[in-house]
């Protein structure tokens, strides 16, 4: 069942580098990040990569297989033909570091700009109660493994260098409406993802969806539901003021 | 010169981890100037990849569980070899640990009346583990990560800098801790590393260094843990004149997967167990049941009807002995398979399939059946899965106090997490891991910013040579020439490791891996790195590669000397537990290039703790002598 495969790998630094031909031995049940480790151990010490876990937990493999996102870990080879070549090129939306190591700082700056979890004053540890039913939703977003995929997809940064000031991207997205959907958050969300955060730029192609390795629904459970509640957050200032001083109580949102 | 960035800081935090974050968090709520600095992204230490959950006798689904409870499970699990006052700070305090997690934002899975909700896992008499479906240890992580950010932004709107009092430095890997004097003699004075990114070095100016780096399994072939658990900060230590005790014990899960190849040793999760999931043999037998040691059979059940009541009714039923602790079950499927009656593929089934509906199965263990699923094509909800032993957790670790995680033997040297030693004697219970590193890496963030309190304007200064001789030791694979190369050197010792100081252990065996890691020792110290500085996994490896070599011996030394079997240590040619070892903690400390071990005794356990657990159990563990204090002892 072993059999050598072609692969192109990106080998290169800040100041550019090209695609590199390499042929290399791939056994039964492997994935992509062993194939770039075979190529370590044999061919090329230095090539550059993120991993931690290979088991799809770390979010750190991430990069572009044949042009698509993807964790190295999670790709299986046997999703390719014996004599297909196999490309595995950086994140595009990041700046190259080395080989397949962008730099993502970008994602740790737009993090430290949502304001934290905000519990209602008073509430001591050991007192919280919620209920499995209205923690699910914000537990959909906290699968988040911050692999960052979804940020390179999503068109509204991937070629656009100019709009990252303004657009903190899908993964950002999610955080805040983890936030607003938290039964004991109680700080106002939704203005600020459109006034801070970009999200009227998303035009809801749902790339980000498609790529995600945990399955969260992105476009439809947080950006889509966010987009409404800050229509209403802005153009019912009674109401937005209201549920901020009682404190939103669960299920009154929608 | 060598050129180098230069930072001054209170308290240096090495690891982000659980024990890490946590640590940096009290430092910097204790008013200290704090970095953290690590090997990976921020937020993706191995902690993460915690599964099953974090235990705390928070009493939400039993409300019979108490610290007591909590504290007993602990030193039984660890076969009384436990640090007593560890385990016991450590059952008092992880209900605090967890409810202020809530209070960061952490999303429990909940309980019907909206509590956090709490799962059985092996050897916790109760359900005890805080979860979050199969994904807890992301949970934690993320919880802890977004408090500092949080702890940063009050910074951003105070000071104008979100770094001025909290920063991390993320892939960036410490190579030495520096003194003010000879090692022996000195106190910590800062920390020597470098970039990953760049291969630039830096160099930390503090007077207290928290070494919260986790475990060793990557000197292991087959073992769950990640490339960082190289055992660096054990070798920091080491190097500065700390001590280890306890590294024969090592804690091989019963359960990782054995196939494919590529993924053998990744874990699956005790929560498979705890939720219902059984072990069968080849002949599709549970044979657990055949193997419930003496001193835990009035705890589990002897047939299989009871053990399936157990799960619905708790109070009037023994638990099923696939819950005993990991060594118990480990040793178990190490036997069947060699028997002959294992997998087609070297392991055991793992099955749920036949005991738990689809839905529930995707529901309660969705990363389990993610994992199967995409990497080896098994439908857990149909199938069994195929599982063997994987080296999972090292107890042994630095020796610290119980209270401030201070190191006995160099000042301003602390410790917490896996990479610390003691709490959890010769066996680790699962869940007891997440709740250790949050109750003692607090400790220790606590305990480095007293003792820096304490040194007022005295603040120890680095020599500089010692920085030029750590930048040289960084650099010296380059320099050298025709030397191997160091993955080459990686794969000699994992395998020697994994054959021959492995689950079962023999003094001949033993004895070969000294030979070899001897002879490995000279060959690590002439290998070769070809390239530049500049994000290279071939140097990087190699700088790792010394720290595992170190932790090595210590495991193989410990492993020689201890001639009993006790939880993590299990010597066939001294098969049985033998109270008198039970009172023995071994110390590994460095001495130029050896490792030399010495006895030293444990700590004796407080009477009023003893007095918990009844007579006739501690004379499983405890020489008759040490009981002569125990309320019904026999006058
Ligand atoms: C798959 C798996 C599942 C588990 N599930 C559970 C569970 O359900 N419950 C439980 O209680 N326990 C569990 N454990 C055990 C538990 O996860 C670990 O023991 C624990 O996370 C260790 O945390 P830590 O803070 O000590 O270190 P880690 O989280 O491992 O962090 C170590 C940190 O140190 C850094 N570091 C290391 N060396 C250096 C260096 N030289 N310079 C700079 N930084 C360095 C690393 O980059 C990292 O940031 C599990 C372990 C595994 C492998
Ligand atoms: S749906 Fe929106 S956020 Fe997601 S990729 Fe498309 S534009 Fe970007
Ligand atoms: S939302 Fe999904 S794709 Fe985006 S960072 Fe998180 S896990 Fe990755
Ligand atoms: S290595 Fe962790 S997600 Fe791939």
């Amino acid at each position: 069942m072993a059999y050598d495969a072609s692969f192109r790998v990106w080998r290169g630094n800040t100041n550019g580098g090209e695609l590199t031909n390499y042929k290399v031995s791939v056994n039964e049940g492997e994935v992509v990040l062993d194939i770039i480790h075979r190529l370590q151990q044999t061919q090329t010490p230095d090539l550059a990569v993120r991993w931690n876990c290979k088991a799809g937990k770390c979010g750190s493999c991430s990069a572009e297989v044949n042009g698509k996102p993807a964790l190295l870990c999670m790709t299986r080879m046997n999703t390719f033909t014996e004599d297909e070549t196999v490309t595995v090129t950086p994140l595009r939306t990041f700046p190259v570091i080395k080989d397949l190591v962008t730099d993502v700082s970008f994602n740790y700056q737009k993090a430290r700009e949502i304001p934290s979890f905000t519990p209602p004053e008073g509430l001591k540890p050991g007192e919280y109660r919620m209920q499995q039913v209205d923690v699910e939703r914000s537990q959909e977003f906290r699968k988040c493994i911050e692999c960052f995929l979804c940020q390179d997809v999503c068109h509204v940064i991937r070629d656009h260098e100019d709009n990252k000031p303004a657009f903190s991207g899908p993964r950002f997205f999610i955080r805040q409406a983890e936030l607003d959907m938290h039964p004991l958050d109680t700080a106002s969300r939704k203005r600020d993802a459109q006034e801070k955060h970009g999200i009227g730029l998303c035009n809801i192609t749902k790339c980000c969806t498609e790529v995600c390795p945990e399955h969260i629904k992105i476009t439809d459970n947080a950006i889509i539901p966010m987009k409404e509640r800050v229509a209403d957050a802005k153009y019912d200032p009674l109401r937005w003021l209201g549920a901020k001083i009682r404190g939103r109580q669960p299920g009154d949102v929608e | 010169m060598t050129d180098f960035e230069r930072h001054q800081y209170d308290v240096v935090v090495i690891g982000s981890g659980g024990a890490g974050l946590r640590a940096a968090i009290a430092a910097r709520e204790a008013g200290k100037k704090t970095a953290v600095v690590c090997k990976s992204l921020f937020g993706k230490a191995h902690t993460v990849m915690a599964e099953g959950g974090i235990a705390a006798s928070m009493g939400n689904v039993n409300d019979n569980d108490n610290w007591q409870v909590h504290f007993r499970d602990t030193m039984r699990g660890g076969k009384f070899m436990n640090n007593y006052r560890m385990a016991e700070l450590h059952a008092k305090e992880a209900p605090d640990r967890v409810w202020e997690l809530e209070e960061w934002g952490a999303l429990f899975d909940r309980t019907p009346d909206g509590k956090i909700s709490q799962r059985n896992f092996g050897g916790h008499e109760y359900p005890r583990l805080a979860h979050v479906g199969d994904r807890t240890g992301l949970e934690l992580i993320r919880t802890l990560q977004q408090k500092i950010v949080s702890l940063q932004q009050q910074d951003e709107k105070d000071l104008g800098d979100a770094e001025a009092m909290l920063k991390v430095f993320a892939e960036c890997t410490i190579t030495d801790l520096l003194l003010d004097d000879e090692p022996g003699k000195g106190k910590i004075a800062g920390a020597f590393g470098y970039y990953r990114e760049t291969g630039r070095f830096v160099v930390f100016d503090t007077a207290a260094v928290v070494v919260a780096t986790g475990g060793i399994g990557k000197s292991f072939k087959v073992t769950s843990n990640s490339w960082e658990y190289t055992g660096d900060g054990l070798a920091l230590a080491m190097r500065a004149g700390g001590t280890v005790l306890n590294m024969e014990f090592i804690q091989f899960h019963p359960t990782g997967m054995v196939w494919p190849l590529s993924v053998k040793g990744i874990l699956v999760t005790e929560s498979v167990r705890g939720d219902g999931g059984i072990l069968k043999n080849s002949e599709g037998k549970r044979f657990m049941f055949d193997y419930i040691p003496d001193v835990f059979k009035a705890k589990y059940a002897t047939t299989e009807e009871e053990g399936d009541r157990w799960y619905t009714d708790p109070d009037n039923n023994l638990r099923p002995p696939e819950l005993l602790p990991r060594d118990e079950v480990a040793r178990a499927i190490n036997s069947e398979v060699k028997a002959g009656r294992g997998s087609p593929h070297g392991g055991v089934f793992l099955d749920i399939a036949s005991r738990k509906s689809p839905d529930v199965i995707r529901k309660k263990l969705p990363s389990m059946y993610h994992q199967f699923k995409e990497l080896a094509d098994v439908d857990i909800t149909v199938e069994p899965m195929e599982v063997g032993p994987t080296c999972h957790y090292v107890m042994g670790g630095i020796e610290v106090d119980p209270d401030t995680g201070a190191s006995p033997s160099v000042q301003g040297l602390f410790s917490a997490g896996e990479a610390s030693g003691g709490m959890h004697g010769s066996n680790r219970l699962g869940g007891n891991s997440l709740s250790d590193l949050l109750v003692f890496g607090r400790r220790a963030g606590l305990g480095a910013s007293a003792y820096v309190e304490g040194l007022g304007g005295n603040k120890p200064t680095a020599k500089e040579e010692d920085i030029t001789k750590a930048a040289d030791r960084a650099q010296a694979p380059f320099t050298h020439e025709g030397g191997e190369n160091p993955y080459t050197l990686h794969q000699e010792l994992q395998q020697t490791m994994n054959d021959l100081v492995g689950i079962i252990r023999t003094d001949a065996e033993i004895k070969e891996a000294l030979k070899r890691i001897e002879v490995l020792k000279g060959r690590i110290a002439n290998m070769t790195v070809e390239g530049h500085r500049q994000f290279n996994p071939g140097w990087h490896l190699a700088l790792d590669l010394q720290s595992m070599i170190i932790v090595s011996e210590c495991v193989a030394k410990a492993a020689l000397t201890r001639t009993e079997s006790r939880g993590g240590h299990t010597r066939e040619d001294f098969p049985t537990m033998e109270s008198d070892w039970r009172v023995v903690n071994l110390i590994c400390s460095l001495h130029g290039n050896d490792i030399e071990i010495v006895k030293q005794p444990l700590p004796i356990m407080t009477n009023e703790l003893l007095s918990l657990f009844e007579h006739s159990e501690l004379e499983k563990y405890l020489a008759i002598d040490e009981l002569k204090d125990h309320p019904e002892a026999k006058r």
